[in-house]
Order: C-alpha cells, then structure tokens, then sequence
C-alpha cells in the first residue's frame, strides 16, 4: 500500500483551512463586538478579483494588500450602515453578497475571460519546500493568526472593550467607550482577514479567478465561528475540520475507480459544516447583543 | 401608528395620515432603486461605458412596448414566487436564504412528469404538485435542524443550497437526462407546459399561477389565525410566546409555504417558458432564481401584492438588461450589481431620515460657505 496520499491529504487540507480559517478568525472579532456580517462570502469574492488584480500590476505583496483593502472597504461599508445608519445586518449582508457576485462576473467579462481568469504565473505567491511537499507560506501565517488574536481578546484591554460593545453596550457606552466606533473597527479587521483570505485563493492556492470562487467558505466561516462559540482557537481547529473533508473529497474525485459520483463527492463539505454546526449549538454562547444596533436611549 | 388615531380624528385627516404612511414604504423602495441605478450609472462610467445609453435600451428593452412588457413580467413570474419565500419567513422573524437550491429540487421534480402518460391538464397539475412538494420537502431540512438544534437558518440554508446545486447536477446529468441530448433533462410533455400568453413572447399562463400563490398567501397571513400567529412570531416573539402562540409551530409552517413557492418557482420556469422546457446542463435558467427573489421581496416590502409590483421593475432589469447588453454592450451581471445596491440601500431602516440628514448638513454647509464668501 502506497501512503503517500496521506501527505497529500495532509497538504491540501492545510490549504484549504487557510481561507476558512481567516475568515472565521475576523468575523469572531466582529462578533465579539456584537455585528453578525453574512456578506463574508461576497467580501472573499470580490478581493479574490482585487488581490489577482493588485497582484499582476505590483506582485504577490500589492495582490495581498489589494485584497485586505477590499475587504477593509467592503466591511467598513457594511459597519457604517450598521452602526451610526442603525441598518439591519442581515439585509446589508445578503445585499454585499448580491453585489460582489454581479461584480466578480461583471469584472471577469471586462477582463476579457468570463468564467475563468487565470493569474500570471509571477504573480502568484511562491510556495516553500516541506517534507510534506509545496507549502503556500500564508498557511503559517493562518496558523499564527489565531494565536495572536486570541492572545488580543482575552488579555489586553482593548480585547476587553470589543467584548463590552457586544455584551453591554449601553454599560460601555457609559464607561466612555464610543461603542459604534469599536464596532466598526473590529468588523473592518474582519473585512481585512476575509480579504486576505479572498487574495490568498486566487494568487496563492488556486492561481485563478471563477466568479463563484467563494464557494460558499464565506458561509462555512459562519458555521466555523458557531462551532468555535467566539474561540480562535477553534477556529482554527474548524478551518482544518473544513479543509481535511474538502482534501478528501478532492481525492476521492482523483481516483481512478470513481467509487462515487463527482456531484456527491462535492457535497461533503457542506453535510460536514451542517452536521458540525448542528453538533456545536447548545454549549456555545454568543453576545448578548449580537446583530442588533445599538441605539442610545 | 394608525391604532392612535381613532375617535375624534376627523376622516378626511385619517385618510391622509394613512395614505402618508401607506406611501413611505413605495418612496423608499423608488429611492432605493434610484440609488442602485445611480452607483451602477457611476460604476459604468468607471469600466468606461456609457451609462444614460445603457439605461435608455434597458428601459426600452423592459418597458418600450407590449413586447417588453410581457418579456419583464415573464421573467418576472418566478420571482414573485421565491420573494414570497423570502417575505413568508421574515413575517416570521427568520432569514430563509433557501429559496435558491428550492427552485433547483422543484424544476427538477416537475421534470418527471415527462415519465408519466396522463390525461390532459392532470399531467399539468401533477407537474404543479410535484416541483412544489419537493421544493417544501427541501425546506424541512433546515427547518427540522432550527427547530431541533437551534441552527442558525442563514447557514443551514445556504448549505442545502450547494447541496441542491450538486444533486441536481447529478439528477441532470444521470437520471433525468435526455437520452437523444445529454446536455438537458427530458422535456416536459406539451400537456404539462403552460400556454403561452403573449405570442411570440415567454410571458405564459404561468403568471396567473404565481399572482395566484401571491393572493392565497396574503389571504393566509393576514385573513387566518395561524396567519395571524406567524406575524405575531415574527414581531415579538416573546410577546407571542407569553400569548400562548407556539413559536416551533409557526417557523415550520413559515418555512413550508415558502418551500411551496420556490418550488412552484422551479415548476414555472420548466413548465412555462418557451424553447426548452427541460433543465439545461449547468442550470443557466435556474441560477440566481432564488437570490434575485430576495432584492425583490426588500424592494416589495414583503408583501404580496407589493412583490408583484417589484418582480416586475426585476424582471424588467432582467428582460431590459439582455437588451442593454445587445445594444449599449454592457454586460448582463451590471444588472446584479444594480440589485445588489439596491438592497443594500433597503437595509438602511431611516432611509428617508438619512437623506433628510444628508441634505440638511448640505444646505448648512451651503450657508456656511455663503457666510464666508459675503465675510
């Protein structure tokens, strides 16, 4: 029997946690400040556009940073409508979503390659050597990412304020804490990791553009943040729990006897996020004011 | 408001104050939409087309003649249905984002009708009753999984989408698949597709089935007891709760209803649109059926008879946009954008108030600079 596939499986599970787990790292920041932002999935979409974009005018950095910029930009968009605009969030979500998707296929057909833009090849990110095979180096950074964050939330002050803002913002707002803009700050970091995460699968896994690139992550980031109840830590765990089942379906897809047909084989990372998410309600708490505006009285 | 003013408000100002109030929400929808046409306008300009061309051929396309018309209404007629499965569950205080992969499971149900030989218009009905089980039977997923684990509806429905995505493909591609064209279903037999209204254009009897399904939920949300205990669910649960209405009861039956029109969605879109009535490989006339429903339902207050009124300015976009992109060669998806826009703009409650605010500091802003410039 030859195990090598397990190195394989290892490889692509760690690629495909990467955008999971940044995404759902950032929307626990939000969260923890009290915005539940559903337009994760058009953020990733449009800053994989911007990052293949920035990407071939100015490398693999400029492709990075043009996809946090977007990310920033979209979020902060989002928050200013649901925070001083009192918006509601669902609604702003499902809107971002509606836009980036004609947006991306909008951008695509200008670009000249409905359907599938392919990024030139030095401006993709280069990977590095491992004895497990080609790494993108941005998969460190999503395994650092949580860490540090988690490091944020539960031992510095302004961790503290975040959680205030979504628990009891009226106390906040009383301490002084100005709780619309704490808001909007944390859910623009969100809109930044969602958007490094966009850039990082068109220029550093994929090296292409589709118009649903996305693929639902957005979403699965969702369910990642409900399975972590608000942890980065688990969020990371949950990003690799996605990644492990779409590496296996990737492999299963390649074998040679075809023991299942594509199409189910393409629906296990989905039964997976619902049954995880099923499993994970109960014992998780979220904040107490979370996806309501906050309004002075 | 209205409950306030009873007793000794004269008529006539009764009248007034409701007609003000009943206006608002039409007003706001008009300026959402015009802020989605002006930021697709401004977009246009920066991709380097030229938006007033643009929009003259969409709005001859959509609206210049009875041709137009019966093209916008008939793109139209499946989005009355999935906006009503988006509006049913937000009477019921839930976002249901699955009305998409519904229409996918309900036009591939209605496709096996071509496997049976009935008589006559019964193959048409069985077709009706089929698409709108299966789009009800893939609602209760995350129905079962809401009411039993508390699964957020966002997620769970999104991923019965992908999930609906794939299997359709597969039901495409292996089961319902055309044995002479491998690339589309069976097509549905001529006694199970709807008439063609308008010759010469799409716009079928299909329409009188979704006007219809509109009517039937407005009589049961808003004339039926259990009508009444979903809006009541849905505008304060816990009041609702502590009137003895049973939460569990109402978002099941929220849920189901809207499984019934996405499904019936599906069903017009197999059954009554002319060339194909089959489902083509890839699902080109299914995508997006479901998330177009949703701008609709914003832009029609989610209410049935506003939504009608919306799927036809969507649909109009739809049909309008195939002309701009003929005539003015912007691209189809600009469309989407616009739509995109628009529901951002709708989720803006004080829309009215924001540009009130907008246009005071404008005007003071405006005095400021007088001041100076007299100074």
């Amino acid at each position: 029997m030859n195990w090598s596939f397990l190195t394989d499986l290892l490889r692509i599970s760690l690629h495909a946690m990467v955008p999971i787990t940044l995404t759902a790292v950032g929307e626990i920041v939000g969260e923890t400040a009290g915005l539940f932002n559903i337009g994760l999935e058009g953020i990733i979409l449009v800053s994989a556009l911007a990052g293949a974009l920035g990407a071939e005018m100015g490398g693999p950095i400029v492709g990075l940073l043009a996809g946090m910029l977007a990310g920033a930009l979209i979020s902060l968009t989002f928050s200013v409508i649901n925070t001083y605009w009192k918006g509601d969030q669902m609604i702003t979500g499902i809107g971002i979503n509606l836009f980036a998707a004609g947006f991306v296929a909008f951008g695509l057909i200008k670009l000249g390659s409905p359907g599938f833009y392919a990024v030139a090849r030095t401006a993709q990110i280069a990977k590095l050597r491992t004895p497990i095979g080609a790494l993108s180096p941005l998969i460190f950074v999503a395994l650092v990412v949580p860490f540090i964050v988690y490091w944020f939330l539960k031992r510095t002050r302004a961790g503290l304020i975040l959680k205030a803002a979504g628990e009891n913002p009226e106390a906040a707002d009383v301490a002084g804490i100005n709780v619309n803009l704490v808001r909007l700050l944390a859910t623009t970091f969100g809109g930044v990791l969602a958007g490094l995460g966009g850039a990082y699968m068109s220029i550093a896994w994929f090296g292409s553009v589709t118009k649903d690139i996305s693929a639902g992550r957005g979403f699965i980031a969702l369910a990642t943040v409900v399975f972590s109840g608000l942890n980065p830590l688990l969020a990371l765990l949950g990003g690799f729990i996605f990644g492990f089942f779409q590496s296996l379906a990737t492999w299963i897809k390649t074998l040679p006897s075809k023991p299942i047909p594509w199409q189910f084989v393409e629906m296990l990372p989905y039964i997976v996020t619902l049954l995880v998410v099923a499993g994970a309600i109960g014992r998780v708490r979220f904040p107490k004011e979370l996806g309501k505006p906050y309004k002075r009285e | 408001m209205s409950q306030e003013l009873t007793g000794s408000v004269p008529r006539k100002e009764k009248f007034v104050h409701r007609t003000l109030t009943g206006l608002n929400p039409a007003i706001e929808s008009l300026l959402a939409a015009a802020v989605g046409l002006i930021i697709g306008a401004i977009l246009m300009l920066v991709w380097g087309y030229n938006p007033w061309k643009a929009y003259v051929a969409l709005f001859q396309g959509a609206y210049g003649d009875s041709y137009g018309w019966a093209s916008s209404a008939a793109s139209g007629v499946p989005l009355i249905l999935t906006a009503l499965t988006f509006s049913i569950c937000v009477r019921a205080g839930m976002f249901n984002i699955g009305a998409e992969g519904q229409v996918y499971i309900g036009a591939a149900a209605a496709v096996t009708v071509g496997y049976f030989v009935l008589p006559g218009g019964l193959n048409l009905i069985v077709g009706l009753i089929f698409a709108m089980i299966g789009g009800a039977l893939w609602s209760l997923g995350p129905a079962i999984l809401k009411l039993t684990r508390g699964v957020n509806e966002v997620i769970s429905t999104i991923m019965f989408n992908w999930i609906a995505r794939f299997l359709t493909f597969y039901l495409v591609a292996f089961v319902l698949v055309d044995p002479v064209r491998g690339e589309k279903t069976i097509s549905i037999p001529v006694s199970a597709r709807f008439p063609v209204l308008v010759r010469g254009t799409d716009l079928s009897w299909s329409i009188f089935a979704a006007v219809a399904f509109a009517i039937v939920i407005y009589f049961v949300l808003w004339h039926t007891v259990i009508g009444y205990e979903v809006r009541a669910a849905g505008l304060n649960p816990s009041a609702a709760r502590y009137g003895g209405i049973k939460s569990k009861r109402t978002m099941l039956l929220a849920f189901i209803l809207g499984g019934l029109g996405a499904g019936l969605a599906g069903a017009t879109i197999v059954m009554g649109n002319p060339p194909t009535y089959a489902i083509i490989s890839g699902l080109p006339q299914l995508m997006n059926t479901g998330f177009d429903g949703m701008a609709v339902a914003m832009v029609g207050r989610n209410h049935p008879i506003g939504i009608i009124f919306a799927s036809l300015f969507f649909g109009g976009l739809t049909a309008g946009g195939r002309t701009m992109q003929f005539t003015a060669g912007v691209p189809l998806e600009m469309v989407r954008v616009v739509e995109g826009v628009i529901v951002l703009t709708m989720a803006i409650p004080e829309l009215i108030r924001v540009f009130r605010v907008m246009r005071s500091s404008w005007s003071t802003l405006m005095n400021v600079l007088k001041r100076r410039r007299s100074a």
